[in-house]
């Protein structure tokens, strides 16, 4: 399992995002994107999801172009951008179960998942009343009961107090020791296992 | 499949959830047809005369007030992007989308249009041609808008664009749909028109899907 990316380029108007940005990342290892403000990175995840095309440049899935339909990328992708895809009116539950319904599902029930982030006891409860950071919470549940290896992650800790950044940092560091991929964006520091991570720096 | 039923089943919930959402273009559509005696005088020869055409115009205008908002909540709080880059294909996700859109919006409207076109002292034997026509019209309503509503779905303003962009497609059906019933109350047969009326159906129902996800597929891709 292998997510390439080669020579990428992103123009957005008259600007150049970034151009030449090449890696290759393997199973058990996170990919943790860093930039400034307007570097480019929710762009660049884009490319890598494949929601953008790039100008210039491919990304590889096991050698293969992620929009070929050999390479089966999307069933191995969960995506998660910076809005939670979350319905007010619908609880927990039932926004969990749709999620579930969208991604390749694995064994684990959606209840479990609901218990790992710590919303169990308001799992019948409407998103509406809920706070930033459980909806945050929320959508990070719908990752673990997706039956996806790779994870591209917009800024996963946004909105989370301190013991939601922990609690997915734990969440994390478990998908990557069970062979999981993840490719994230982040303003702070990220406290997994340094052999787990790669770095790579935009606006340079 | 599973996606697809369960967003069905998600849509009809919501719907439920938020009934004075789901029933305003009812009201729009019983508050046109309910006004125009008022306006032009109740005289029982002259409505059953614009009851046809009427009805159907109204039923339209409902529909199209309707279309805003149909994909616009699933782009913003990222839903799309979900089925977007998902195993399921766009075409399903927009085939569950209008499917039941029309259930919550269009399908309210058919069951009172009876009602109303009695009230307009319509012929009797027009009045279920009339539920026939809206009920072959009213989706490819629907699906048609579907596309501009999918073209305009990534802009931030787009108020006065999509029933620019919808209107002349909608006319063909508007055309169809109202002279079915206005022949029939004339003691005409209507096959002929309700006969384009389901060509019609069958082409809306099966293509418009695709255009509609490739329309999203562009706004998603922004």
């Amino acid at each position: 399992m292998q997510l390439e990316a080669q020579n990428l380029r992103c123009r957005r108007g008259p600007k150049t995002l970034f151009t030449d940005i090449s890696f290759s990342l393997d199973a058990g290892k996170l990919l943790l994107v860093e930039g400034q403000n307007g570097a480019g990175k929710t762009t660049l995840l884009k490319l890598l999801s494949g929601l953008r095309r790039p100008d210039k440049g491919e990304v590889l899935w096991n050698g293969m172009s992620i929009r070929s339909a050999n390479s089966q990328f999307n069933r191995q992708l969960a995506w998660l951008g910076h809005q939670n895809p979350l319905k007010e009116d619908q609880t927990a539950f039932e926004n969990l179960s749709m999620l579930g319904a969208i991604r390749s599902r694995n064994e684990r029930c959606a209840y479990e998942a609901l218990q790992a982030v710590k919303l169990g006891n308001v799992k019948h409860k409407a998103v509406k009343t809920f706070s930033a950071g459980m909806k945050r919470r929320l959508a990070l549940a719908s990752l673990l009961i997706a039956d996806t290896p790779l994870w591209i992650l917009d800024e996963p800790q946004a909105a989370l107090d301190k013991a939601g950044i922990a609690l997915y940092e734990q969440l994390a560091t478990e998908h990557l020791e069970n062979g999981g991929m993840i490719i994230m964006t982040s303003h702070h520091d990220v406290a997994i296992d340094e052999r787990f991570i790669e770095r790579l720096i935009l606006g340079q | 499949m599973r996606g697809f039923f369960y967003l069905i089943k998600r849509d009809l919930t919501l719907a439920f959830r938020r009934r004075g959402e789901a029933t305003n273009s009812l009201v729009f559509f019983g508050l046109v047809v309910l006004l125009f005696p008022i306006g032009i005088g109740a005289s029982e020869k002259l409505l059953s005369e614009v009851a046809p055409g009427l009805i159907w115009i109204a039923a339209l205008l409902a529909t199209m007030l309707s279309l805003d908002n149909l994909f616009k909540e699933d782009f913003q709080d990222g839903t799309l992007e979900q089925w977007a880059l998902s195993e399921h294909s766009l075409v399903s996700f927009a085939w569950a989308r209008l499917f039941s859109h029309w259930v919550i919006t269009a399908v309210p409207l058919i069951i009172v249009a009876p009602l109303f076109a009695i009230s307009l002292s319509l012929p009797a034997e027009a009045i279920w041609v009339l539920v026939l026509s809206l009920l072959l019209g009213t989706p490819l309503l629907i699906f048609i808008g579907g596309i501009g509503v999918a073209l305009t779905t990534g802009l931030k303003k787009s108020s006065m664009l999509l029933p620019l962009l919808v209107l002349p497609f909608y006319i063909p059906v508007l055309i169809f749909g109202a002279s079915a019933v206005e022949v029939t109350a004339g003691g005409w047969s209507a096959a002929g028109q309700l006969y384009v009326l389901g060509a019609l159906f069958v082409l809306g129902i099966a293509l418009a899907p695709f255009a509609v996800a490739s329309a999203l597929k562009v706004s998603v891709s922004q």
